[in-house]
Formats: structure tokens, C-alpha cells, sequence
């Protein structure tokens, strides 16, 4: 495959893994909770670098997963003390990031981590790092991983369809009929936490953020269906990267940046121009009715 | 100790303090708000307005850039209000939105800057903070800033009282909530923009928000709270950039943050006010006081018997 | 026979203490009503009896038996606060979401199952509005939704907080219907219930709650003015409540 064809693939399992989670995540209002996984895998990743000094792909996932497990557990545990909810993840997030962001800095920065790359990705050098893989052949180590973190997602995702939809609908009844609530979210929250370190690679911290959470409001404001909504956020998804990418290659500047951007404007089309929940919807309705 | 440092440094160290002060104030507020996260969303939303504000006037003059920021971040939050009331997403999708897609504007533009600016602009250093690229004429406008957020926090300080805690109250003796909103979320918005240098885009959230609930685990009075928290931001902020002056290329922001965290930790611990440790304290002796309560009561009856 | 036993339950939230030695028996095939002030803790003691907010001390028998072994004899109506209803799903699949317990894992509801949510709703007098988005009902037809997936839940005992609270007439009568049809059935239900006036038509036990339980027996025991005025003794709104109350019955 070419080089432009790897970026697009890669780009496109982004945003097809983002916009899957990314519904789950606005439907259980916990955006801003992915915000904060984004930041704190950061140190997981550094902390699994300083020991195993490797940059492996396999011990970046676990040390993702568990920053991510930890930031889902102490901004529990702070609210729990009564500190309000958002300003508990407030503190947990600013505080590990900060710790990652010294750390590269201080001690580990001339090696091969560095704090821009973690923020803004690089997909442009993915095609480079490549790896040979039975019956597969030769493919890029990040398509790879994100290739598997994608199956991983959905199977995820299929398997235990309804009860992701009772749990994040009514979280009450699904505990009194005996389904794990507490056990669903903390996976969940791994689900997050090793699809962001997945997609770090090629967008970065914070715009994964936007791949994660933006296709799947768009998603929200053109269907009533979950399974349609899954489908429609992990399209919304995929189309972003694509533009995304060309845009960037258009004006020359940063393919991560743009494909962010770019979810903001499959967004803004949608609020404007959605039949159901847009704004020429509802005033076609109100013109009809009037 | 700080007249043996550099002029320029001691000068630096005043204006993160200040900017400190006036970020545990603002946070105080934001943290009864209920808006801590809001802080977050509107400081990655002004990165695009510094970069093209840069990109127009093609030099780094820190007001105008300020005023880029304030203007992005204010259509940040504008656009956060919008989508929720003509929409169906909840408040945190909607702050999550603005957040990522300005931020990717932000680099977009910041790329853009980089490439044309060959000089590095220095505008990296607007995403985590380099206070030790300040110079004078910056650590001016910072102070003037912190100082007017610094004076409207003191000057309203029984209107923001009431408009926090009873804003139905508020408007029955005559105090516009309208206004008072604006009023808030022009502070906020000034804190945020002059502490982007300072501290950066990222992480300039963590300045208003844990110095707050620092505060918290002290104080029982709204007015210690807000003493307490103006206390903690001031010491991180010349606390942090102290630090970051010892190696170089360090970024301020990160160390800015990490002092707030320890005060933060100290307080959770050891503080007056649902302290850990007090609260531990008071456990045992409430379970203590039980087992003697209890003995007492069987003695008693033992000898009723 | 005693189909639920609870015995010196005591549950607080981080340092309050909201419910304090609440003991009673209910008895099969009753249909109580849980009456208390605001803030009596009568939505907690629902949640603490099913395991959802843990109790400080104190334990909870069903048929018997745990919690855990019974959970399927056992439906649950939440408040209609309490979820969120812009969930982009509609009627048929709120109901069909009571037999999810049934299901078991991995498993995917057939046309069976949705065979018999759409004989709930039926039954609620909501067919029509099966695929409808729940966002588009109203408050009482949103209620019987709920209500319906309890039916198809077919318990032997449930648990609904405040199923009456904010729906028209014609619900109301819809949802007493069904929960005397349920009694006639032998099932036992117990409903968190905030209209004074009507406690006496609807229910024949009553449950007066104010962080411990003030009395427990048949309605025409235990619903007197003397208790009333002992359960909602505190605040001066809820005084006058009372005392309008008091009246009432005296009448």
C-alpha cells in the first residue's frame, strides 16, 4: 500500500474505534472524563517507559490502562470525600499530567518520548516504523495495534450490547436485576484509556479527545437509535480523518490539528442541518406548524 | 533569598504570584459555580485567538495576543451555551466539543505560525507555559491584569457572595444576575488569558481549580475560603516558576501545577475542615465513646440486676 | 407468610445518617404504602433494601433468602427522574430492557421477548406508541413505560418510588389498576407514595417513614391523625399538611 493509503487506514481506525466508544461516553456523561484519560495516560506511558525502557507497543497499552483505571478510581474516591465531581477530575488530570509532562522534561527528554509528539501525534512518520506479521505481511506497528484495538473494541461493544445500553440508561434497574454496574464502568474506562494510548500515536492527547467525543454528538443529533447511532458516530468518524487529512495536506499544516477541526465542522453541519434535531429542522417544523 | 535572585526573575516571580492570587479568587468562584471544568474548555479555546492574533500582527506583542485569546475563548464559551440550548447535548459533551476541536484549530494555526515564522515565534511556549521567556513589559501587563481581577474579586465580595449562594435572593434585593454573570465570566476569562503565558493553555485550568478545593478542607466561611485559596494560588504560582528556574528549557506550568497538588495533598490530609487525618480522629473516638457508652449501659444494668 | 423481612437497617450518606433501626415484615400479596415527610429517606430505604445503596448495618430478607438468590423474583421502578430520557431508544426497548435479567449474557433479546414487551405495553395502553422516542412521550406515558417493564419483569415482589408523582388521571387509574391486579395475583407491592388523600383508597398497609419507621400495619390501623402528625411533625410547611390532614380524616 502506498504511503498516503497507510495514513488514511490508520487515520480511519482512529476514528472508527473513537466514534464506538465515543457514543458510550456522551451517553453516560463522561466527555469530560475521556478528557481527563487523555491527558493522565501521559504518565502511564512514561512511567512504562522509565521501566522498561522500551517503547514498546504492548507495555505503552498496560501503563495507559492502568493510568486510566487510576484516574477513573481517584476521581471517585475524591468525589466520594465530597469534593464536587467535575472539579474532582479537575485535580486528578492537571496533577498526573503535570507529573508526565516533568518527567519528559527533566529526565527522560532527550530520549525518544517528547511532550509535543505526545500531544499532537505524528501520524506522518507512521508509515516508517513498520513491522512483518504472519499471513499479514508487512504493516505499520500503530495500524497494527489500532487495527486490533478496533476488533477488540466492537467485539466488546457486540458482546455485551444490552447491557452496555441498560447500564448507561438506567444504571438503577440494571443493578437490581443483578448485572455488574460498578465492574461495566471500570472496563468501560479501560475500553477509553487503551483506545486514546492506541490513537496517541497518530493524533495525539487532546485531539483525541475530538475524535472521541464530537462524531458521536454529531451521531446523537441524526438518529433515535443506539445501534444506528453507533454506526452512524464511527462514520462521522472515519469521514473526519479523511478530510482531515487532505485539508492538511492542502494548506500544509498539522494532519492531527485538522482532522480535530474537521470533526468540529461534520459537527456543526449536523446541528445545522440535521431533519430531526437540527436547526433547519426544527424551523422547517415550526414554519409547518404556524 | 529573593533579592539573590536576578532582577528579572524577581520580577517574574511577583507577576505569578499575583496571577496566582487572582486565579485562586476567580476559582473560588468557578469552584460554587459549579463551572470548574468550564475553566478547562475556555483555556484551550483561546490558543487560536493567540496564534492568529500573532499571525495578523506578525510580532509577539503579549496584549494583543491577549486579547486574541479572550476573544476565542469567549466564542468558546458562547458556542458552549449555544449547542446546549438548541440541542440535545448535555454540558459536558458540549464543553468536551470546544475543548478538542479549538484546540486542533489552535494547532492548526500554530503549525501554520512555526512554519512561517521561522523565528519559532515562541508561541510553543503559550501550550505549557514559559514564564522565564517573559519579558518586562509582559510582566506589566500580567500584574496590571492579575491585580483588576485581584480588585473586582475584593470590591463585590458580599455580591458574589449572595449571587453564589442565593441567586434567587439576589435578584429579589435588586442585584442583577445578568449582570453578575457577566461580570464572572469576564474575570474568568481575564485569568485565564493572562495566565496562558504563564502557565500554558493546558493546564492553566489546574490554577483555578485546585487552589479552591485546597482552601476547602480549611475553611467553614466563604470569605476564608476565598483568603485561603487567593493564599495557595500565589504560592504556587512563585513557588512553581521558583522551581522551574533551576533547570533549563523547564517549563513553568507543569511545576506551577505540581506545587498547587502538594498544598492540595497537605490540605486533604491534615486540613481543619474534613481532613483526613481529623476525620480518622474523630472516628476512633466516636467508636471509642460508643464502647464506653456501651460498658456504662451494661454496668448498669448488671447492677439493676 | 413474610415475603420481606427487614431487620435494624441503618444507612447513612458519608456522615448523615439517613435511616436509623428500620425494622418490619411485609407480608405476600399486600400492597404498602411508604408515606414520610420529604427527605425521610424513603427513596434510600428502597435502594438499600435492593442492594444498590449498601447499608451501614442491618440485613434484608427476601422469601427467606438472599438478595442475590432471589434477584429475579424481584422488579424495580426507579423514579422517572432518574434517567435520562433524550436515550436515543424507544418505548418497546425500555420495556424489553425488564427481561434483560432473564436473557442472561451474551445473548440478544429475540422476537419472543419482544413479543412480551409489546404485551406490556399493550396492557399499559401504550402500543401505539412503541416506536416512539422516549423523549416524545409524556410524563404519565413515560410512567407507564416503566411500569410496563416491570410487568414483563414478573416478579413476586416490587419496588416502585413515587410511580404517581406528576402524571394526568387517566394514568393514575391506569397504574392503580394494575398494582390491585397484581395483588389479586398474590404478588406483594410496595410503593414509595407522596399524596396523602388518596393512601386510604389505594393501599391497605402503610409504612409511615421518618428516618426510622414511626408505624407499620394495615392503613386502617395506622393511618390516624395522631400519626401523622408524629411523621410529619417538624417543619412548619409540613405541619400544616398535616393538621389540613387531620381535618380530612376527622371529617
Amino acid at each position: 500500500m502506498s504511503y498516503t493509503g497507510w495514513i488514511l487506514l490508520t487515520a480511519a481506525l482512529v476514528g472508527a474505534s473513537c466514534g464506538l466508544i465515543g457514543v458510550l461516553l456522551i451517553l453516560r456523561r463522561m466527555a469530560m472524563m475521556a478528557d481527563a484519560i487523555s491527558h493522565t495516560v501521559l504518565l502511564g506511558i512514561v512511567i512504562a517507559y522509565l521501566m522498561t525502557k522500551s517503547l514498546h507497543g504492548i507495555h505503552m497499552l498496560i501503563g495507559a490502562a492502568i493510568a486510566g483505571l487510576l484516574t477513573a478510581f481517584l476521581v471517585q474516591w475524591l468525589h466520594s470525600r465530597g469534593i464536587q465531581q467535575d472539579a474532582s477530575i479537575g485535580v486528578v488530570f492537571t496533577t498526573m499530567f503535570a507529573i508526565g509532562v516533568i518527567l519528559i522534561s527533566t529526565s527522560v527528554g532527550n530520549v525518544h518520548l517528547d511532550v509535543q509528539h505526545a500531544l499532537m501525534g505524528e501520524i506522518a512518520f507512521i508509515p516508517w516504523k513498520v513491522t512483518t506479521l504472519p499471513l499479514i505481511g508487512t504493516i505499520p506497528v500503530a495500524t497494527g495495534i489500532l487495527a486490533l484495538i478496533l476488533i477488540i473494541v466492537l467485539g466488546i461493544i457486540l458482546l455485551f450490547y444490552k447491557e452496555w445500553k441498560i447500564t448507561s440508561f438506567d444504571p438503577a434497574l440494571a443493578a437490581s436485576l443483578g448485572i455488574p454496574v460498578v465492574a461495566m464502568h471500570y472496563l468501560f474506562m479501560t475500553l477509553v484509556s487503551v483506545t486514546t494510548v492506541a490513537a496517541f500515536d497518530a493524533v495525539g492527547a487532546i485531539m483525541v479527545v475530538a475524535m472521541l467525543i464530537t462524531p458521536a454528538a454529531a451521531a446523537y443529533l441524526w438518529t433515535d437509535k443506539l445501534s444506528v447511532m453507533l454506526v452512524l458516530s464511527s462514520s462521522f468518524g472515519i469521514l473526519s480523518a479523511f478530510i482531515g487529512y487532505y485539508l492538511a495536506v492542502w494548506i500544509d499544516t498539522s494532519i492531527s490539528g485538522s482532522m480535530a477541526f474537521t470533526t468540529g465542522i461534520v459537527f456543526l453541519v449536523s446541528i445545522l442541518f440535521s431533519p430531526s434535531h437540527g436547526m433547519v429542522g426544527k424551523w422547517r417544523r415550526t414554519v409547518g406548524t404556524v | 533569598m529573593f533579592s539573590l535572585l536576578p532582577s528579572n526573575t524577581q520580577w517574574v516571580l511577583f507577576s505569578t504570584m499575583m496571577l496566582g492570587i487572582a486565579a485562586g479568587m476567580v476559582g473560588c468562584l468557578a469552584y460554587w459555580k459549579k463551572q470548574s471544568l468550564m475553566s478547562d474548555a475556555l483555556s484551550h479555546a483561546a490558543l487560536p485567538g493567540v496564534v492568529l492574533a500573532f499571525l495578523l500582527l506578525g510580532e509577539k506583542n503579549l496584549l494583543v495576543l491577549i486579547c486574541g485569546a479572550a476573544v476565542s475563548a469567549l466564542i468558546g464559551a458562547m458556542c458552549i451555551q449555544w449547542i446546549q440550548s438548541v440541542s440535545r447535548i448535555k454540558e459536558d459533551t458540549s464543553m468536551g466539543m470546544i475543548l478538542s476541536v479549538f484546540f486542533g484549530l489552535g494547532i492548526m494555526l500554530l503549525t501554520i505560525a512555526n512554519r512561517s515564522g521561522g523565528n519559532q515565534s515562541g508561541l510553543d511556549g503559550f501550550i505549557f507555559g514559559q514564564a522565564a521567556s517573559m519579558i518586562r513589559k509582559d510582566v506589566y501587563i500580567m500584574s496590571v491584569l492579575a491585580l483588576l481581577v485581584i480588585f473586582i474579586g475584593i470590591i463585590a465580595f458580599k455580591e458574589w457572595k449572595i449571587y453564589l449562594f442565593d441567586p434567587s435572593f439576589a435578584k429579589g434585593i435588586g442585584l442583577s444576575v445578568k449582570t453578575m454573570n457577566a461580570v464572572y465570566t469576564f474575570v474568568l476569562v481575564l485569568t485565564i488569558v493572562i495566565g496562558i503565558q504563564a502557565v500554558g493553555v493546558i493546564l492553566m485550568a489546574a490554577l483555578l481549580i485546585i487552589p479552591a478545593i485546597s482552601a476547602r478542607y480549611w475553611a467553614h466561611s466563604f470569605r476564608t475560603m476565598l483568603l485561603l485559596s487567593a493564599l495557595f494560588g500565589g504560592v504556587s504560582g512563585a513557588g512553581g516558576t521558583l522551581v522551574s528556574t533551576y533547570g533549563a528549557g523547564w517549563p513553568t506550568g507543569p511545576f506551577i501545577v505540581i506545587t498547587s497538588s502538594a498544598i492540595f495533598l497537605v490540605s486533604m490530609i491534615f486540613g481543619a475542615e474534613k481532613g483526613m487525618l481529623l476525620q480518622f480522629l474523630q472516628h476512633r473516638k466516636h467508636k471509642r465513646d460508643l464502647l464506653v457508652n456501651w460498658n456504662i449501659r451494661t454496668a448498669e444494668k448488671e447492677g439493676e440486676r | 407468610m413474610t415475603v420481606l423481612s427487614v431487620q435494624k437497617l441503618t444507612v447513612s450518606y458519608r456522615k448523615n445518617t439517613v435511616l436509623h433501626d428500620v425494622s418490619f415484615d411485609i407480608p405476600q400479596g399486600s400492597l404498602t404504602g411508604i408515606v414520610g415527610p420529604n427527605g425521610a429517606g424513603k427513596s434510600t430505604l428502597l435502594k438499600s433494601i435492593l442492594d444498590l445503596h449498601p447499608p451501614v448495618s442491618g440485613s434484608v430478607t427476601f422469601f427467606g433468602s438472599t438478595f442475590q438468590k432471589q434477584k429475579k423474583r424481584i422488579g424495580y421502578v426507579p423514579q422517572r427522574g432518574s434517567v435520562d430520557w433524550d436515550f436515543p431508544t424507544n418505548a418497546l426497548d425500555v420495556v424489553t430492557m425488564g427481561l434483560y435479567g432473564q436473557i442472561g449474557w451474551l445473548k440478544w433479546p429475540t422476537r419472543r421477548h419482544r413479543a412480551k414487551a409489546m404485551e406490556a405495553l399493550e396492557k399499559m395502553g401504550m402500543s401505539e406508541y412503541a416506536d416512539r422516542q422516549i423523549s416524545q412521550l409524556s410524563g404519565g406515558q413515560q410512567q407507564r413505560v416503566f411500569l410496563a417493564r416491570a410487568l414483563v419483569q414478573e416478579a413476586d415482589l416490587y419496588f416502585m418510588d413515587e410511580p404517581l408523582a406528576g402524571v394526568d388521571a387517566a394514568t393514575e387509574r391506569a397504574i392503580m389498576a394494575i398494582l390491585k391486579e397484581l395483588k389479586e395475583k398474590g404478588k406483594t407491592v410496595m410503593v414509595v407514595h407522596h399524596d396523602l388523600q388518596t393512601v386510604k383508597d389505594y393501599f391497605d398497609h402503610v409504612l409511615l417513614l421518618n428516618h426510622t419507621v414511626i408505624k407499620h400495619g394495615t392503613t386502617e390501623e395506622v393511618f390516624t391523625a395522631k400519626n401523622l402528625t408524629e411523621t410529619y411533625g417538624g417543619t412548619l410547611k409540613v405541619m400544616k399538611e398535616g393538621v389540613d390532614h387531620v381535618q380530612l380524616i376527622t371529617q
